[in-house]
């Protein structure tokens, strides 16, 4: 039963941060989703993205100054790519919260985040790798863990591999 | 060669290096790896070099890529542990133990207590080895070899333990969702409290042997230093973070098993012995750390539920189909912070989408910055320092 107290006490935090952030973004960002495993919110507006994130980080009450993670998920259903950060603060606050990004499949993008955290810049290359999501304003949109030369977009759910690759045959 | 030219490389005492030269020089590429014995593995570095000095480096990895997060996507949320384990081979336990938390946490299932205390050990044993091996190749870089084959005399015993009670010595597949495969043997507290009193001297020696090695300070101290706000940006986490000064350590500030429970300290360098930030500081906090986990260690057997009547499969589940929604957990590994993002869709045995965030990966990031303007030497200490596992780094 302990358990299920510091999982609440963890969303109520999550949820007093994203008050501040609801306050300042208003219909930018969707509304608060309280799940006790990992509390999220959906940002609407995909340009504003990286001024969401950059507020996130600078605003006093709020100091989300460690990006833990940057996931690349794709959504079949929706017509949809998408990111999912898990931001939490360092040293001032003990709060985290989970932002989830989306873009369309096709000819869609995000804008990057990379220069409000390092730590984005490698994990983005690593979405756009395994899922194709491209981010606006990065710095070096490459490819990170595949080959440069490698075809289509592996982790994306209608990912079919390549035939060969320079002449040596892929599915085994 | 007079009218030449020459070059002078000096450094000062505190590791500032001063480059004299009256000669124009030339940018050249030099590649670093797959194959070399400083890159621990198949990690290439395409630096620009000019003369002795690196201007910039250029990481390049996924030599070992296998598809880890591919493979979660087709196999049962029980197949994924082998797995994990081959992410970072030197600290399997470590990462099946982060896999085991993030299902269980999606899952919503108690855990027996024994199998917890259970877990502990074996997985601060496995720190204890992970670090021996990080402080042994560490050694090895800079050109010490015997302390090398100090720390691996003293790992095979800690492998030799863990073989023991899973049956392998490196790729356990011990700890299960919800429990483990097997009860450790019989004698197994006992074995584990006379490694302990064995290892406390030879720690102690080690670090005489190394860490207070004057030619190893010269090494290491004031060589790649990272400011803790940029650490953080970058988003370290483990060793490396606590080598800048940051007091952060996910067992005491996200508290998961039963470590609040159990008295350990989270050593960070004052800035005494080693200037805050910079190689020496990330050896010694990981010298450090080995002391604390003997103590975890030893707490855990004095503190464990006995063993009548424990089935260490009580509680793991036969079919793991978890309702829908999504997880990210994650548990302090010898190198960090080793998360898995985890979305399930209520349906499917294995998850839709299964993320692990490696804590070596995000580490190396930092990679590109902090070799700019080092010395070749000097890059070797720095890539040393991070302690990369490439199993991890490229999944």
């Amino acid at each position: 039963m302990e358990e299920g107290t510091i999982g609440s006490k963890q969303v109520q935090l999550s949820e007093a941060a994203y008050s501040v952030i609801h306050e300042k973004f208003g219909e930018a960002i969707s509304a608060f989703d309280r799940n006790p495993t990992m509390p999220f919110f959906e940002v609407q507006d995909t340009a504003l993205w990286t001024d969401i994130a950059l507020f996130m980080r600078d605003h006093p009450k709020l100091k989300f100054n460690y990006m833990a993670c940057l996931s690349g998920v794709d959504y079949p259903e929706e017509e949809k790519l998408g990111i999912v950060c898990n931001l939490e603060s360092i040293g001032a606050y003990p709060h985290r919260i989970a932002v989830k990004v989306k873009c369309p499949r096709e000819g869609g993008s995000i804008p990057s985040v990379s220069c409000v955290w390092h730590t984005a810049n490698w994990h983005e290359r690593e979405a756009y790798d395994m899922l194709g999501i491209l981010f606006t304003g990065h710095p070096d949109m490459r490819r990170i863990l595949c080959p440069d030369d490698w075809e289509g977009w592996p982790l994306r759910k209608d990912y079919r591999v390549q035939e060969s690759y320079h002449g040596i045959k892929v599915p085994y | 060669m007079a009218g030449q030219g020459s070059v002078r490389v000096t450094r000062k005492s505190d590791n500032v290096v001063i480059i004299e030269k009256d000669l124009a020089t030339e940018e050249m590429v030099l590649s670093m790896g797959p194959q070399h014995p400083s890159t621990h593995g198949v990690l290439r570095l395409e630096c620009r070099t000019d003369g002795e000095v690196v201007t910039e480096a250029e990481p390049y990895l996924g030599y070992l890529h296998r598809c880890f997060e591919k493979h979660c996507e087709h196999v049962d949320y029980q197949a994924i542990v082998p797995y994990t384990d081959r992410m970072d081979y030197l600290a399997g336990m470590n990462s099946e133990m982060a896999y085991a938390i993030a299902v269980e946490k999606l899952l919503d299932i108690e855990i027996p207590r024994r199998v917890e205390f259970i877990r502990v050990i074996v997985s601060e044993l496995n720190r204890i080895a992970s670090h021996l091996v990080a402080i042994g190749t560490y050694a090895i870089d800079l050109g010490a070899f015997t302390p090398f084959l100090f720390c691996f005399r003293d790992r095979e015993h800690i492998l030799n333990m863990l073989e023991w009670a899973s049956g392998a010595r490196m790729l356990y597949n011990y700890i299960w969702i919800g429990g483990l495969a097997y009860d450790v043997p019989s004698d197994f507290q006992k074995r584990v409290g006379e490694f302990v009193d064995y290892f406390r001297p030879k720690a102690v020696e080690l670090s005489r042997l190394l860490t207070e090695n004057e030619i190893f300070v010269k090494r290491t101290k004031g060589i790649g230093i990272m400011p803790a706000d940029v650490a953080i940006n970058y988003g370290w986490s483990g060793p490396m973070l606590r080598g800048s000064g940051v007091q952060w350590d996910l067992r005491r500030n996200d508290p998961y098993s039963i470590y609040p429970e159990l008295d350990f300290a989270v050593p960070v360098p004052d800035g005494k012995f080693s200037d805050v930030g910079d190689c020496l500081s990330r050896h010694l906090v990981r010298a450090l750390e080995i002391e604390e986990s003997l103590k975890i260690i030893e707490q855990c057997i004095g503190k464990m539920p006995p063993a009548e009547g424990f089935d260490p499969r009580a509680a793991v589940p036969k079919r793991i189909r978890p309702k829908a929604g999504e997880v990210y957990a994650r548990a302090e590994n010898p190198r960090g912070e080793l998360g898995f993002y985890i979305l399930s869709d209520g349906k499917s045995t294995s998850p839709l989408r299964c993320k692990a965030r490696s804590s070596c990966f995000v580490n190396l990031s930092a990679m590109k910055d902090l070799s700019k303007g080092q010395l070749i030497p000097d890059l070797v200490a720095i890539i040393g320092s991070i302690d990369i596992v490439l199993g991890e780094v490229d999944r």
